[in-house]
């Protein structure tokens, strides 16, 4: 059955974001011709927009839908989303802004410029840019899921082209809008995600718990279900569940600013101190998908028997809400998933132009090629995208994202640590990667995706997240070798980057953008 | 002594930083269901609580450490 008053409610919010995608373009008025006004807004976002930006960008649709259905399927243990988005902010205070710094100085774009000159490497800088293609491309298709399943809730699933229509729809307006104004387009936009995702959980955590009985007895009762269950949890953590929880809480938190699109929204800012000052303010958005995640437990006292996990939150949401309000919170999810698929394939873009096509492909292309290419990258990762989600089940882009967090991570040698220092050898850098990335593969791959794998030493069993396992090795490669090339005396390559250039002293606005030119 | 000029970041404030962690990362230590809260298990408001002193932390380092520059 079609739900017609969510749906218009659904449209007109649709319509309203297509507008501002498009106005976006002139928005703070720059020379789009150009990659660092196309892809950064030339570096000019305050503190309130880069806010709603990073905002935006790193609380996706998917977040919003794949947290709350952990906590459906798992109990406790998706709550590590708490101190996973509480600690994530400290650590970025530290080491942001000092990249924010040396991108700025040095005209970097992306995290493999920086690998490119701090350690004269092509094949590091590449390393690093695969990685970030990699990690983006499943999490840009699951955006687009996002979308499906609201549209899916709100009755208009169907069935072959009837459902896939309005996806379809909605990427290219999104394709459209982000290929002309670049990120400007999901920065405008952010502003009205965020309006409508506060207030719809807002209104959520005040009227959901309500109906069921006040949020005391909802978790009362999530936790007898949970444990009535034929694999049972609860609300609170069992004892082999604490490694997990807190290594999933450091692993997040280490590898989600080296996320390629949080480095595009983050290196948007206008300065060093925009993002510190953002540091402190986004744990807004951390208690917010902490209610969403209590919207899990919710389902479950509901008695939401959801078609798949994603259906969580909409089936959720259409149960408990007049149409026009679930079309409201419906258009809230969808809308946010335009935000992050834009800055995610405007990233991608970015890391292929200037890390493969500039650096293998077309030597002598010049600042006017470069944001020509990536606007017509930008559009064929989209494309991507889209296929799969058409084409391929929703269980492989969700089994790809599960990895690619796993995979961020193995870059941390080399970027948040070669931020402060140079000691590891470039070479070693790049064997640590390799062996990081086949491990943060193949121990999940292993146990069919699951990211918690069960390390077993002496007749101890440690369950932790295999991604920290992975990187523990890269960084032990990294170190031996590097010893061990050092004493082959295999050339470290030339640092281009100079102490100078990591320090925030005020003296930025006329140094040029001198990226490799 | 040398006077705090233009430029200096004081970042030995940064330490306060790792307060979150050991907040945080101990389940042992919040992994309960009392003290309730409005019959809300220990084990949330503990980390609600927490996701916002943790922020106001990051505020108070940036303001000790940056702001008077």
């Amino acid at each position: 059955m079609i739900a017609w008053p969510a749906v218009a409610v659904f449209v007109l919010l649709f319509a309203l974001v297509t507008v501002l995608g498009f106005w976006g373009a002139s928005w703070r008025s720059g020379d789009l011709g150009l990659l660092d006004e196309w892809a950064l807004a030339g570096r000019r976002f305050g503190t309130l927009v880069t806010w709603f930006l990073i905002g935006g960008d790193l609380y996706t649709a998917y977040t919003f839908i794949a947290i709350p259905a952990l906590v459906y399927g798992q109990g406790a243990l998706a709550f590590f989303t708490l101190p996973y988005t509480a600690i994530v902010y400290p650590i970025a205070f530290v080491f942001a802004p000092r990249f924010w710094t040396v991108a700025k100085k040095r005209g970097y774009i992306t995290f493999a410029d920086f690998a490119r000159e701090r350690y004269d490497s092509r094949m590091l800088s590449l390393a690093v840019a695969i990685t970030g293609i990699l990690a983006t491309m499943p999490y840009i298709a699951l955006q687009l899921v996002g979308i499906q399943v609201v549209i899916a809730a709100m009755g208009l699933g169907g069935s072959g082209a009837a459902r896939d229509l309005p996806v379809i729809i909605a990427f290219v307006i999104l394709a459209a809008y982000t290929y002309r104004g670049g990120i400007r387009a999901p920065a405008l936009i952010a502003i009205v995600k965020d309006a409508l995702i506060y207030v719809t959980v807002i209104v959520a955590i005040i009227v959901i718990p309500a109906k069921l009985g006040g949020l005391a007895h909802v978790l009362a009762s999530a936790d007898q279900l949970l444990h009535a269950r034929p694999k049972p949890s609860g609300i609170l953590l069992a004892p082999q569940a604490f490694t997990p929880y807190v290594t999933l809480a450091i692993g997040s938190a280490l590898a989600l600013f080296m996320y390629p699109h949080s480095i595009t929204a983050v290196l948007s800012a206008a300065s060093a101190n925009v993002i510190r000052r953002n540091m402190a303010v986004l744990p807004a958005y951390s208690v917010l998908l902490g209610f969403m995640a209590l919207f899990g437990y919710a389902a479950i006292v509901a008695g939401i028997h959801p078609a798949n996990s994603s259906r969580v939150v909409p089936d959720l949401f259409a149960r408990m809400f007049p149409p026009w309000f679930a079309g409201f919170a419906f258009a809230a999810i969808a809308i946010g998933a335009l935000v992050p698929a834009a800055i995610m394939s405007i990233a991608a873009a970015n890391l292929f132009t200037r890390n493969v096509y500039r650096e293998y492909i077309n030597h002598a292309c010049t600042a006017r090629d470069e944001a020509a290419n990536a606007k017509i990258v930008s559009l064929v990762v989209k494309l991507g995208a889209l296929i799969f989600v058409l084409f391929a089940p929703v269980s492989y882009a969700i089994d790809l994202q599960l990895l690619a967090g796993g995979w961020m991570l193995q870059t941390f040698p080399a970027l948040i640590v070669g931020l402060y220092t140079r000691w590891f050898h470039r070479n070693a850098l790049l064997a640590g990667w390799v062996v990081g990335m086949i491990l943060a593969t193949a121990l999940p791959v292993s146990q069919h995706f699951v990211s918690v794998y069960p390390l077993h030493v002496g007749g101890v069993t440690v369950s932790a997240f295999a991604a920290l396992y992975a990187l523990a090795v890269n960084f032990a490669v990294a170190a031996a070798l590097t010893l061990v090339f050092d004493g082959l005396k295999v050339p470290r390559g030339k640092d281009l980057t100079v102490p100078s250039d990591y320090r925030d002293d005020g003296s930025l606005d006329d140094s040029p953008l001198v990226y490799r030119k | 002594m040398r006077r705090a000029t233009r430029g200096d970041v004081k970042t030995v404030w940064y330490w306060v930083l790792l307060i979150p962690f050991v907040a945080m990362l101990w389940p042992p230590f919040f992994n309960f269901q009392k003290p309730a809260l409005a019959g809300i298990p220990f084990f949330y408001w503990y980390q609600f609580l927490w996701v916002i002193l943790s922020a106001c932390i990051t505020g108070a380092v940036y303001l000790l450490a940056h702001k008077d520059r």
